[in-house]
């Protein structure tokens, strides 16, 4: 069974995001980009299955600007067997990252795709719901743990009251949650074998997709600014205030 | 115009973020709602002010919430509807977007405010920037942000209830188990005190101590992702940009640094107390009141000074 793992390059996450002045979104350029964390996960998660004799080969893909091509290396570096860089504009919507994925379906005809849950830049949370609808497949998302047998996945998923477990027939769509394992470090010689390893660049053009945009952002703002507030010193003195200045016990 | 909600429930209750989700919807127009499964909760969607009708998928399949039957469900009642809403929950955040992409639509997530029907506002990066996007769809699917709209009343409407003809299930899922965690205390996401442990807590035993304080503040327990990883509390504690976003009157966070991820769960609450050894811990930032000290110190004096 062949596994491909979508990843995304994103600001990365112990930068603190800063809006352009002109407010038309925000700053990236010259800011430290890396792989979304949630896709560091998903492709931890393919390569153990790999590892484990479950999965035959590991295919990751970005949909994105060229500078993605670091992004993929570092998956192949984790134990990704080869990539595809699929160029477009930076950050395409879900609905047309779920389109392109589709197509590089129809090629590599994977047994599962694992994607991360959510995107740290636009958090959208949407683009494994979207690729499993459009391919009429089962989706397991926010999971926690994956067990692959008898031709079916078993997922099991971080809900809002606990964890719930569901069985997919395969081929399906799974969407790494943070508990589903911790991902590798690369180690130096398998970064260098990375550079070896093959991307085939595509165009989204070429896969007969539509990437058009079906939301403008109007403008993107700062959120107010919470004022830091007093020390007090004694427990005595908080209750006090909690009680008497913030009226909130 | 006319809006479905998804009216998600969990053991037999309309969950409080749906309600929310019926005061945005509200919003926009008449408020249709789709209740999957349990036919009291069909019964309490009725009873909700300004639904106008309650459209209940009695059929077996519809149960659990499954993505895959509900989507196909949703899309195949899409037609008479302008807007599909659902809470950003689990359960909305697991299926409008399946159904989106059935729809070819953009949904957009996590909206916090609407300015019209064709422009949304939806924070990006962790909370950090605020994002005003306006869709080009002609249909418009949204989850939304419960802790942004206040929930809609429970009591004092009384909508007609119609059964809906199940459409074709993809068949391709089968729900196996659930495991809830069986709390007496408030739900996170709408308790009215929330008292959350990080790392600092340093195990699953010492988590403990916050209970006595909770208890005394009738509130939620929360935690921060390394305290979750390090397995003190279950997931589903998890207050952040990736867990669950709160904003109670009064959240009370002991032991955590106050990490962007952290913070964009909880930094809208209206009163925020941080204890922390560290003087510079960034939580002390958003913090209206700060206590330097050893929370195994303070966490039992300030239960017992409530007394
Ligand atoms: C730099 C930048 C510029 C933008 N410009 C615009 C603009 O001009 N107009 C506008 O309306 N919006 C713009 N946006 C918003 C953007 O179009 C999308 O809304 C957003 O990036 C998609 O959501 P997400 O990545 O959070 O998806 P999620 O659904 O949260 O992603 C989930 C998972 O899907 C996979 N995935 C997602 N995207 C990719 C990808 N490209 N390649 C491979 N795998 C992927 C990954 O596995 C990821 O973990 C911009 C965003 C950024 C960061
Ligand atoms: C993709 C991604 C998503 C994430 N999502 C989330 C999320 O949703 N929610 C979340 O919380 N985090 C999230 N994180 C993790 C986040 O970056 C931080 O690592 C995490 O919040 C740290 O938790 P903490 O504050 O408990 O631990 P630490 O940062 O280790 O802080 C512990 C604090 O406890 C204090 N302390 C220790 N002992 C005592 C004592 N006896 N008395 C008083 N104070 C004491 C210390 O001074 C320190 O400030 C995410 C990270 C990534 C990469």
């Amino acid at each position: 069974m062949k596994i491909v793992v979508p990843v995304k390059r994103v600001v990365d996450y112990n930068i603190k995001p800063r809006v352009k002045a002109d407010g038309s979104g925000v700053e990236t350029t010259g800011v430290k980009m890396s792989m979304n964390p949630f896709d560091e996960i998903a492709v931890e998660e393919a390569v153990r299955l790999k590892e484990k004799g479950v999965a035959s080969e590991v295919v990751v893909v970005s949909i994105g600007v060229q500078q993605a091509q670091d992004t993929l290396r570092t998956a192949m570096a984790m134990g990704a067997d080869r990539a595809i860089l699929v160029l477009s504009e930076e950050s395409p919507e879900p609905l047309a990252v779920a389109k392109v994925l589709k197509a590089i379906n129809e090629k590599e005809q994977p047994g599962l795709f694992i994607l991360g849950k959510q995107a740290i830049d636009d958090d959208m949370n949407a683009t494994g719901q979207m690729l499993a609808g459009l391919l009429g497949w089962g989706q397991g998302t926010f999971a926690g743990k994956v067990e692959v047998a008898d031709g079916r996945v078993k997922v099991s998923r971080e809900i809002d009251g606990g964890t719930e477990d569901v069985s997919l027939a395969l081929p399906a769509v799974v969407t790494a949650d943070l508990r589903l394992n911790e991902p590798r470090y690369a180690s130096l010689p398998n970064i260098m074998k990375a550079r070896k390893k093959p991307t085939e660049t595509l165009k989204a053009e070429d896969l007969g997709v539509d990437m058009t945009r079906r939301l403008t952002v109007v403008s993107v703002a700062e959120p107010e600014q919470r004022q830091a507030g007093v020390k007090v010193g004694s427990v005595g003195e908080l209750v006090e205030k909690l009680r008497n200045e913030a009226k909130v016990i | 115009m006319t809006a479905l909600v998804l009216l998600d429930h969990e053991e037999g209750r309309i969950r409080k973020s749906a309600l929310s989700a019926v005061t945005a919807a509200s919003q926009l127009g008449d408020v249709h709602v789709l209740v999957a499964g349990d036919a009291a909760v069909a019964q309490a969607a009725a009873a909700i002010p300004g639904v106008t009708k309650v459209l209940h998928a009695a059929d077996a399949q519809y149960a659990h919430e499954l993505a895959e039957p509900l989507a196909a469900l949703i899309v195949s009642l899409a037609g008479g509807y302008d807007q599909i809403i659902a809470a950003a929950s689990a359960v909305g955040k697991n299926v409008l977007p399946r159904a989106a992409a059935l729809l070819d639509v953009q949904p957009i997530p996590e909206v916090v405010s609407i300015v019209d029907a064709e422009t949304f506002v939806r924070p990006i990066y962790a909370g950090n920037a605020l994002a005003t996007v306006r869709s080009f769809d002609a249909k418009k699917v949204l989850t939304v942000r419960g802790s942004a709209f206040d929930a809609a009343p429970a009591e004092g409407g009384s909508a007609p209830i119609e059964t809906v003809a199940p459409a074709t299930n993809p068949n391709v899922s089968e729900f196996v188990a659930v495991y809830l965690s069986d709390s007496e205390r408030p739900e996170l996401e709408s308790a009215r005190v929330v008292v959350s442990g990080g790392r600092g807590l340093q195990s699953e035993e010492k988590f403990h101590v916050l209970e006595p304080l909770a208890d005394k503040l009738g509130a939620a327990i929360g935690a921060s992702r390394a305290a979750v990883d390090s397995g003190f509390v279950p997931n589903e504690f998890q207050v952040g940009q990736t867990g669950k976003i709160v904003a109670p009157e009064l959240y009370l966070a002991f032991g955590i640094s106050g990490a962007i991820q952290h913070l964009a769960g909880m930094k809208d609450s209206r009163v925020i107390v941080a204890v922390n050894k560290d003087p510079e811990a960034p939580i002390f930032q958003v913090a209206d009141y700060g206590i330097v000290g050893d929370l195994f110190e303070i966490v039992p004096a300030l239960t017992e000074a409530l007394n």
